[in-house]
C-alpha cells in the first residue's frame, strides 16, 4: 500500500440547531475551509480532487434518502466517484478509513473524506428514540431503547468489577468541557466542578446530563494525498503545510450487536487473543489479569469494549506501537459517555483493564498547562480529547469521526493556534496520535494513526 | 413557572402570509440573505409488518409463561436472546427452557428519561439477567425495587421471571422480579 497522508481539514461550527442552513451547505463551510487551508480556491480543488467518501448516520434525522449525492452535487464534485459510508456511531471513523483505502489502494490521489449529521430536526426524544434503533428491534429497543440507559449498564457493571467511581467518571466531563473552552468549534465551553456533574439532572443511573455527549448539528472534512497527489495539488499552487501529517497505521473491530450476547472469555484466552503487546510481555500485568480472573472478571462482558481493543491493536500493530500511553502525545476519542472515555482507556491500552477509574481522575490524561481545578496526582502524559471530545463539542454523527481527524492533522502541524486562535491546547512537539471512533454498544469501532513524518 | 427553563417543542402557530419585500429591487434582493430561515413541520408515521422469524417460537412461549433459550446441540453454548444459529460452530441451535433456573442482575440502570416511546414508563430499571447455565445475558425490566435507592447492590441479586397475563408478543412480555 502507498502512504497516505492527510493534508487539512474543516470543521463547521457545532451547534445545537443550524437552521440557518441546509446540511449541504453546513458541509461545504467545512469543506471550503479546508480548501482555503491548502492555500487553493475552489475551482482549482476541484480539478484536482479525485473524488470522495461521504459519512453520515441516520436518513430519519434528516428525513432524506441519499442525502450523501446531495452534498456531492452542492459541493461541485459530480461526476467523480463517491459512495456514502454508515456504521452508527463510528461512521465518521470509518469514512477516514476508507479515504485513507482510496489513497493507499492507488485508486485516487486525491480523495476528500465529508460527513455531517443534522440532528436538531426532530425533538431530543424523538432523537434518542431514532439513535436507539441503533439497537436490535426485535430485542433490545422494545425494553425501553435508550443508549444512555444501555451505556450506564456497562458503568455499573464497570463500578461493581473494577470499584470505578461516579467522581472518577465526572472528572473526565471536567476536563473535557473546559478544554472546549478553548476551542471556538465546540457546542459547550463551560467550567465545571465535580459537584456540578454530579448535581446535574439523573439520566441514567449513574449517568448525569453531564456526563453525556449532546446532539448537535455539524460537518467536518479531511483531504486526503498520495505523494502524487501531493505533486498534483502543489503543481496547481497548494501550500502544502510541512511537514506533512501521514496516516501511519488504521484498525478496525466490531462486536455483537446486543452487547448481552458478548462472551465472557477465561484469562488464557483474553490474554492470547486481546492483551495488548505490552501487556503480554510484563510479567506484572499477566499477574494482575490472573488475580483479576480469578476474582470473578471476564472478558469483554459488557463492562469492555472488544471491538475497541481490536480496532487499537491492529492499528498499533501496523503503526509499530507496542506502549501506546508512552508513544502517543494525544488522543481524540469517542467519549460519548465520560463512562465510554474510562472504557475506552483501558480498550486502547493507556491502561490496565480496571484501572481505567484512577486513570482518568490522575491527570494523565489532562491538559498541561490548565487549571482544571481539581486535585490531579499526576502530570499530563497523553492528552486525551485536548479539543473537548463529544462530550464538550457535540456529537454530529456523521461528522464526528471527521472532526477527530480534522483536529489531529492541526495537532500535528502545531496550527492548533492558527485554526483555534488560542494555543492553549496545542499539544507540545505532538509528533504521534490517535483518533477513535466508536458506534452502537461497541459494534464497530474504528483507530486511525497519524503522524508528523520525519517522527 | 418560576425561574425554571420551559422545554421546547417543534410546535408553533401557523401563519398565513410571509414577509417579503414589496418590490424585489436589488437593494431588497440582497437583503434577503439576512433572512432568517423558515421552517415547517413535516409529519412522519409508518405502521411495519415486523417478522420475528426464527425466533418466533421466543414470543409463543413468553405469551404462555415460558422463558425460552436457545443453545448449540453440542457444545451446549446457550443464548439468554435466542439465536437461530450458533456463533461458533454455526450450527443450527436447538431450543431449551430455561424458566425455572436461577436469575440474577448482572448490571441495570435506572432511565430517568428516555426514547420518545418510553418517556411515559419513566423513571424505568433496565437490567441485564445473568441465567445458571447460560452463557449470556437478557435484557429486561426490573420490577419491584425502589428506583431511589439504586446501588450496586442490585447486582447479584437473585431475581425470578413474571409474565404479563395479555400478552403483547413483544420481549416485554416477561419481565423480572426480586425474589
Amino acid at each position: 500500500m502507498r502512504p497516505v497522508y492527510a493534508l487539512s481539514g474543516g470543521v463547521s461550527k457545532f451547534a445545537k440547531a443550524r437552521p440557518d442552513k441546509t446540511f449541504q451547505a453546513i458541509v461545504k463551510e467545512a469543506y471550503d475551509y479546508a480548501i482555503a487551508d491548502l492555500g487553493l480556491d475552489f475551482p482549482t480543488f476541484t480539478k484536482a480532487v479525485d473524488g470522495s467518501v461521504a459519512s453520515y448516520f441516520s436518513d430519519h434525522f434528516s428525513r432524506q434518502l441519499m442525502a450523501g449525492i446531495m452534498a456531492q452535487d452542492y459541493l461541485g464534485l459530480v461526476p467523480k466517484p463517491s459512495h456514502r459510508v454508515e456504521g452508527g456511531g463510528a461512521t465518521g471513523g470509518l469514512c477516514f478509513q476508507e479515504a485513507w483505502k482510496s489513497i493507499a489502494s492507488g485508486h485516487m490521489d486525491v480523495c476528500v473524506a465529508y460527513g455531517f449529521e443534522t440532528m436538531s430536526h426532530v425533538e431530543t426524544w424523538k432523537g434518542n428514540e431514532f439513535i436507539a434503533l441503533a439497537s436490535d428491534v426485535s430485542w433490545d429497543y422494545p425494553v425501553g431503547g435508550f443508549y444512555s440507559g444501555y451505556y450506564a449498564m456497562m458503568v455499573t457493571r464497570h463500578m461493581k468489577e473494577y470499584g470505578t467511581t461516579v467522581e472518577q467518571m465526572a472528572a473526565v466531563s471536567v476536563k473535557n468541557h473546559l478544554n472546549a473552552y478553548h476551542n471556538p468549534y465546540a457546542q459547550k465551553r463551560n467550567r465545571y466542578t465535580i459537584d456540578d456533574v454530579r448535581n446535574s439532572p439523573m439520566v441514567a443511573w449513574p449517568l448525569t446530563r453531564l456526563d453525556i455527549c449532546v446532539m448537535s448539528d455539524g460537518a467536518a472534512a479531511v483531504i486526503f494525498a498520495s505523494e502524487e497527489g501531493i505533486e498534483r495539488l502543489a503543481a496547481a499552487g497548494a501550500d502544502i503545510t510541512q511537514p506533512l501529517v501521514k496516516v501511519t497505521g488504521i484498525g478496525r473491530g466490531t462486536d455483537a450487536m446486543r452487547m448481552g450476547d458478548r462472551p465472557h472469555v477465561d484469562y488464557e484466552s483474553f490474554i492470547s487473543d486481546y492483551a495488548t503487546e505490552q501487556e503480554r510481555d510484563s510479567d506484572d500485568t499477566r499477574a494482575y489479569y490472573r488475580e483479576l480472573w480469578e476474582r470473578g472478571t471476564r472478558y469483554p462482558g459488557v463492562h469492555s469494549f472488544r471491538a475497541g481493543r481490536t480496532a487499537g491493536n491492529m492499528a498499533y500493530a501496523q503503526a509499530g506501537i507496542s506502549d501506546p500511553l508512552a508513544e502517543l502525545d494525544f488522543v481524540e476519542l469517542h467519549d460519548a459517555y465520560t463512562s465510554s472515555e474510562v472504557q475506552t482507556y483501558e480498550d486502547l491500552g493507556l491502561c490496565r483493564y480496571g484501572e481505567g477509574g484512577p486513570f482518568a481522575a490522575s491527570g494523565k490524561a489532562f491538559m498541561p498547562g490548565i487549571d482544571y481545578g481539581l486535585d490531579l496526582t499526576d502530570d499530563p502524559v497523553c492528552p486525551v480529547n485536548p479539543s473537548g471530545g463529544l462530550i464538550a463539542c457535540g456529537h454530529p454523527v456523521g461528522a464526528t469521526g471527521l472532526m477527530q481527524g480534522v483536529f489531529a492533522v492541526w495537532q500535528l502541524q502545531n496550527t492548533i493556534g492558527k485554526h483555534f486562535g488560542d494555543d492553549t491546547l496545542q499539544v507540545a512537539d505532538a509528533r504521534r496520535g490517535a483518533i477513535h471512533s466508536h458506534a452502537g454498544t461497541g459494534t464497530y469501532v474504528s483507530v486511525s494513526i497519524l503522524e508528523k513524518e520525519g517522527n | 413557572m418560576s425561574d425554571a427553563r420551559r422545554d421546547e417543542t417543534l410546535g408553533g402557530f401557523i401563519v398565513h402570509g410571509v414577509p417579503f419585500p414589496i418590490e424585489t429591487d436589488p437593494d431588497a434582493l440582497a437583503f434577503l440573505k439576512r433572512m432568517t430561515p423558515i421552517q415547517i413541520e413535516q409529519e412522519y408515521s409508518i405502521t411495519y409488518l415486523h417478522s420475528y422469524g426464527q425466533d418466533s417460537p421466543w414470543f409463543a412461549g413468553a405469551s404462555n409463561k415460558r422463558l425460552l433459550a436457545s443453545q448449540d446441540p453440542e457444545s451446549g453454548y446457550a443464548y439468554a436472546t435466542p439465536r437461530g444459529h450458533d456463533m461458533y460452530s454455526g450450527r443450527e441451535t436447538e431450543w431449551i427452557d430455561i424458566t425455572d433456573r436461577t436469575a440474577t442482575v448482572h448490571a441495570f440502570t435506572v432511565c430517568y428519561f428516555g426514547s420518545e416511546e418510553f418517556l411515559p414508563d419513566t423513571p424505568f430499571v433496565l437490567a441485564l439477567i445473568e441465567y445458571e447455565g447460560v452463557n449470556t445475558l437478557f435484557l429486561t425490566r426490573l420490577i419491584g425495587l425502589d428506583h431511589r435507592q439504586a446501588s450496586l447492590e442490585w447486582i447479584g441479586r437473585e431475581v425470578q421471571p413474571r409474565f404479563l397475563r395479555n400478552s403483547k408478543l413483544k420481549p416485554t412480555d416477561v419481565y423480572f422480579v426480586p425474589t
